[in-house]
């Protein structure tokens, strides 16, 4: 790019290159002249708040002491980093830094991977003149449930404040006072309430913020780490993954430009709880005499094998359902998938439960990243509340509106974390999400439509359709060029059907947009990718287009296209299934309707439950076979951009617990059926041979330095322009690897290593498993080592070279054109209100629920309404209503939400107690209900 | 997680919020400026002159009335000490202690005013008539020792001086002079924008291309110069094609 490379700096008398607008820091570092720093942080606005980067500076008048992290390079700028005088500010810095930390570094967790410690004792004083008594704190406080703050060793360095402000946005904690009483801390009685809390602990210089999981748990030398990625949500952030005596114990968030930029939602950063509950399902169990009781696997499968075998029997391959599947990793996916599409011969398999969009949606338009949703000209959202369901996603949109102007148009049936940032928000009521785009895309139609005379609020809305219409630049004949749509089921109790006919709409008049699938579970893109969804074979393949292609692969298959969930749910509740197989779900807590759910579980006959932990839907199964969980097993995963990075092991697994892909592949044997899968390398290599979209992405080509961030699955072939990501530690490329035509682009895709300043506690822990954590390591010890790192790049060039075979003889993967028009909704009456309901990131699930410091944090059931509703009811904010459908009633507290259009009620899905759930009804498109007084 | 400011009604507020006087008068101040958050340090002012000092509920209000968080208030709120973010007496009296009262008396002047009050600088007196403080330069040297009671100045003082106004102050002598903490000054100016605030904006909007018309310009001159320097790598044989 010569167009970034345009300054040359001296830099200790050596010229180096510089980026315009890079800081002096930045480019140093990327020449390999490291400048000491407190305050400064790659992601985050510069403060040059702890001067501890001061570096000489020639002016007009000679040098002078500057703050390497505040000033941009310059082209000729002569900086001295190494002279007496900035040894002399170096000194007087860290002096002053020490007059009042309490150098209680044996007692503090962060001694060992302090920043304060590594630096004092490389570039500090070795003694402090100073002996005057140092101010006092109480120590430590809790400013949220999660983070303890020592305020004594609190440095001012403005880091975790300026998070919560900048990247954040909830500036819950602020500087108070002021001089030597300067303190971090949050407004009385108000605490420091925020999904990425836990991203101020990671990026603290010292060990003034702890968090609760972690605090007092290891020391920074016993831990060992390996490189992953979370799975908490569909996202996919880098994470290093720590552990003490084979404990998970802690995850730090690796930077990763493409996603996640170093940040980690507090789900994802604590879960790993959930790993060492005492709840965990570690042994096989069976049910005997109306109990569950532990078994031998070998055992357990054969029980399991014969209830699958009798229900086949009894009724055809299509009386076997399975359903879940987020939480496996690819491989997992896909030896369940070969499981039950050429052992079983069913295609009713379902990845998502009824929460969805139907997966030819998800797979068939054409896809966006979120760094090109973040660089999108317009960015639709036609999704659920991001910062509950993606919260990292929340962050990058945030970021992406915030500095670099990215002009949103929300559709939503209630207020999103988003809506205040949004350009034009359009509110649609549930069901109405089709009809609202067509307003936007043809609007002359709409006009004629009304026959009522139009109301100021018709006005209104009118004027924000056509602000939309602007935007998107249909006005102006365009073709959707650089428009990109979140698109995800903004509400549960609403038809998928009608986003996916809205969707299609919007494919269809905007035929050069691009779409971000707004998944929520974890793999569950890969899990789709894998053909775990009705008429779907992996790779993107539709059952028929693939039939020939995978007959000759697998040997057998389906007949005929099978159910999605919610089907295979009602025929179970009619007595028409056999058996069902669940992959991790819970369909008592997570299908929609869970009456419904209910029923079905009551109707089957036999039910396995692959799990790692006993939820509603598990206890009731008749064989449970424990699964390893996250960090327990190695493989890969696709986030919802079809990202597929790598799972790093950790741990082993407790008890007996195995792999997915190994109870498919022993489930399959004691079938009397051979999957031929013995490993993970073995499955990746038949899913690259095999699954169209995945071709070319090699076994090699993931395990290289350059695919650290993981590939866009199919690689690309069409450039794509990409605005350069902003503060890259080390001023990464602006390409990233994958995302161009140039395949594996090694040449400019290697990662910096990591700032360990940045992410304290990243470098000082021993690396394991997945080897290319946090970048390259500067020295090599070994030879072996360096192969190790450069042989898989090597390789992974030739490799490419060959790549470009075989692609044209495969089945082509599908494309979605859909029905633009939505089911017809019925009109809610003017006594009804319509729910909308949509995930919160602390529910009742059974992850949440397993970690001790996550469960207490899902929020109670509470209806929100609009003022104007609940005043018409006569209630006050508060209060106790009953909510009524015609086959359920509940009682939930009343709140007001100014969010929340008039006509709708607002209920938070999976929450404690019974809930939105129990008021869906499956067969029936939307959910009215009605409020009465008690 | 901002802004709660709708979920609770009018009726809910607890004691201590803005006055609905003081509340119109809040959103004048707001109107005054580009962006509602400057109106931080003014609204602080407002407030205490309500209440004599900031109370948890009011920043809360203030916070919602310019978009930032009662964090940000209360950050800003503590950094100054002339707003208190704890409750003060009825007369705030702080004692100048810098090198011209210290020279003249100062420091004695505070010890005995702490012994005349009862209590300790920075604290309050328990009949919450007097709060003590021991403050820097109040810029009145030429009267030094000094002091100031609600920031009207008082000096040269004797310490027999010194008895003499608190005994004014418990008596309500001084009541026209001082007015309890927290007011500035009685006199309400006409407040409000005084030009039509379409000219505001015209002229807001006028300044804002110049200043992109500015940068326009300056882009253009870089680009040429790049331009030229392209020119020249060229010829040097190190162009891009």
């Amino acid at each position: 790019m010569p167009d970034d490379e345009t300054l040359t700096m001296v830099l200790d008398g050596r010229p180096v290159p510089a980026r315009k607008g890079e800081k002096i820091i930045a480019a140093a570092e990327r020449a390999g002249t490291y400048i000491p720093r407190f305050c400064y942080h790659p992601r985050m606005r510069p403060v040059g708040m702890c001067r501890m980067c001061l570096v000489e500076v020639k002016g007009p008048r000679g040098f002078s002491l500057q703050p390497a992290c505040f000033m941009d390079a310059a082209d000729g700028m002569e900086v001295v980093t190494t002279s007496d005088k900035v040894k002399k500010a170096q000194d007087g810095i860290l002096e002053f830094l020490l007059v009042n930390h309490p150098l209680d570094c044996p007692v503090c967790d962060k001694g060992g991977e302090c920043p304060l410690q590594d630096q004092t004792m490389t570039w500090g004083p070795g003694e402090s003149r100073l002996v005057e008594e140092k101010v006092h704190f109480a120590k430590p406080i809790w400013i949220s449930s999660l983070v303890a703050l020592d305020r004594e060793r609190c440095i001012q360095c403005d880091r975790c404040t300026r998070f919560a402000t900048e990247v954040a946005g909830e500036a819950l904690i602020n500087f108070i006072s002021r001089g030597d009483h300067l303190e971090v801390n949050t407004f009385p009685e108000l605490p420091f309430d925020s999904y990425f809390s836990g991203n101020t602990v990671q990026i603290c210089p010292v060990g003034a913020l702890t968090a609760t999981p972690y605090r007092f748990k290891a020391r920074p030398w016993d831990l060992e780490q390996c490189e992953s990625t979370c799975t908490s949500c569909a996202v996919g952030c880098r994470v290093a993954v720590q552990s003490s005596s084979d404990r998970v114990i802690r995850y730090l968030g690796v930077d990763s430009d493409p996603v996640n930029h170093g940040w980690l939602c507090d789900k994802g950063r604590f879960d790993f709880e959930a790993n060492n509950s005492e709840d965990r399902v570690i042994h096989p169990l069976l049910r005997k005499d109306q109990e569950l009781q532990e078994v031998t696997w070998s055992r357990a499968l054969a029980a399991a094998a014969q209830g699958l075998r009798r229900a086949l029997d009894r009724y055809g391959p299509s009386g076997v359902g399975v359903i879940g599947g987020a939480r496996l990793t690819n491989e997992d996916a896909y030896a369940w998938a070969k499981l039950a599409k050429s052992v079983l011969r069913t295609d009713s398999v379902d990845a998502q439960l009824g929460d969805g969009l139907p997966a030819e949606v998800v797979l068939g338009l054409p896809r966006a990243t979120i760094d090109q949703a973040c660089s999108a000209r317009a960015l639709v959202l036609l999704a659920p509340d991001l910062h509950e369901e993606l919260p990292i996603l929340h962050l990058r949109l945030r970021q992406a509106v915030l500095d670099g102007g990215l002009p949103v148009v929300e559709l939503a049936p209630a207020a999103s974390g988003l809506s205040h940032l949004a350009r034009v928000s359009l509110p649609y009521r549930p069901g109405e999400a089709a009809d609202l785009v067509q307003q936007v895309l043809s609007p002359h139609r709409a006009r004629s439509a009304g026959p009522s005379a139009p109301t100021d609020a018709d006005a209104a809305a009118r004027q924000a359709r056509e602000r939309a219409r602007q935007l998107l630049g249909l006005d102006q004949g365009g073709r959707g060029e650089g428009v990109v749509v979140v698109l995800g089921r903004p509400s549960l109790a609403e038809p998928a059907d009608s986003i996916a006919a809205a969707a299609a709409a919007l494919a269809q008049a905007l035929p050069e947009a691009r779409f971000l699938p707004a998944l929520r579970r974890a793999n569950v893109h890969g899990a789709l990718d894998m053909g775990l969804a009705p008429g779907l074979l992996p790779g993107r393949v539709t059952l028929e287009e693939g039939r020939d292609w995978f007959t000759r692969g697998w040997g057998t298959l389906p007949d005929s296209r099978g159910q999605e969930t919610a089907g295979m749910l009602a025929a179970a509740a009619e007595g028409r299934m056999g058996a069902l197989v669940l992959l991790g779900a819970d369909p008592l807590a997570d299908f929609p309707d869970r009456r419904l759910a209910r029923r079905a579980l009551d109707g089957v006959e036999f039910v396995v439950a692959v799990d790692a932990f006993l939820n509603g839907s598990s206890r009731r199964a008749d064989v449970v076979l424990p699964a390893a969980m996250y960090a327990e097993r190695p493989g890969t995963t696709t986030n919802l951009e079809g990202r597929i990075t790598r799972l790093g092991q950790k741990v082993v697994a407790p008890g007996t617990c195995r792999p997915d892909w190994m109870i498919a592949a022993e489930l399959a044997a004691a079938l009397g059926a051979d999957l031929g899968l013995e490993s993970v390398e073995e499955i990746w290599d038949e899913i690259e041979r095999l699954a169209p979209s995945h071709a070319g992405i090699t076994r090699v080509l993931l395990a290289s330095r350059s695919s650290r961030d993981g590939l866009l699955a199919p690689l690309p072939r069409v450039p794509v322009r990409i605005q350069p990501g902003v503060g890259r530690p080390g001023g990464g490329p602006a390409v990233h690897p994958g995302t161009t035509d140039t395949g594996v682009g090694a040449t400019q895709g290697v990662p910096a290593p990591i700032d360990p300043m940045a992410t304290p506690g990243i470098g000082s822990a021993e690396r394991h498993g997945v080897p290319n954590v946090a970048g390259a390591p500067e020295d090599w010890s070994t030879e072996e080592e360096r192969e190790a790192w450069e042989g898989p790049d090597r390789e992974a060039r030739a490799e490419e070279a060959r790549r470009q075979e075989d692609v044209a003889s495969r089945p082509s993967p599908l494309t979605y054109s859909g029905p633009t028009v939505a089911p017809d909704v019925p009109r809610v009456d003017g006594y009804g209100l319509r729910l909308v309901t949509g995930r919160v990131l602390y529910d009742q699930g059974t992850l949440v629920q397993a970690c001790p410091s996550l469960a207490p944090l899902a929020p109670g059931p509470r209806l929100r309404v609009n003022r104007y509703d609940l005043d018409r009811l006569g209630r006050a904010p508060g209060d106790r209503v009953r909510v009524v459908t015609p086959g359920a009633s509940l009682v939930l507290e009343a709140v007001v939400d100014p969010g929340i259009p008039r006509g709708s009620a607002a209920l938070a899905f999976n929450l404690e107690g019974e809930g939105a759930a129990d008021l869906i009804d499956a067969t029936k498109p939307v959910t009215d209900v009605r409020l009465e007084t008690i | 997680m901002t802004g709660p400011a709708d979920t609770a009604g009018p009726e809910a507020r607890p004691a201590g919020g803005l006055s609905p006087e003081a509340l119109a008068q809040a959103r004048e101040l707001v109107a005054l400026y580009p962006e509602p958050r400057s109106a931080l340090v003014p609204l602080c002012h407002l407030v205490q002159a309500e209440h004599g000092w900031l109370t948890p509920q009011a920043m809360v209000e203030v916070a919602d009335l310019i978009g930032v968080t009662p964090a940000e208030v209360l950050g800003t709120a503590s950094f100054y000490d002339m707003l208190h973010t704890e409750p003060v007496g009825k007369y705030v009296i702080g004692v100048c202690t810098n090198i011209a009262c210290l020279l003249n008396g100062g420091i004695e002047l505070l010890e005995h005013a702490e012994e005349r009050l009862g209590t300790r600088a920075g604290a309050t007196t328990a009949d919450n008539l007097f709060t003590l403080e021991e403050v820097e330069c109040i810029a009145l040297c030429d009267k030094a020792p000094c002091l100031t009671v609600n920031w009207r100045f008082f000096g040269p003082l004797t310490h027999d001086g010194f008895d003499a106004l608190v005994e004014d102050l418990a008596a309500g002598r001084l009541e026209g002079e001082v007015p309890r903490h927290g007011i500035l000054n009685r006199v309400r100016r006409e407040g409000g924008l005084r030009v039509a605030r379409e000219e505001v904006l015209a002229e807001r909007a006028a300044s804002d291309q110049a200043l992109e018309q500015r940068k326009a310009a300056r882009e253009a001159v870089e680009k040429r110069e790049q331009a030229q320097q392209g020119q020249g790598g060229k010829q040097g044989g190190k162009g891009s094609a």
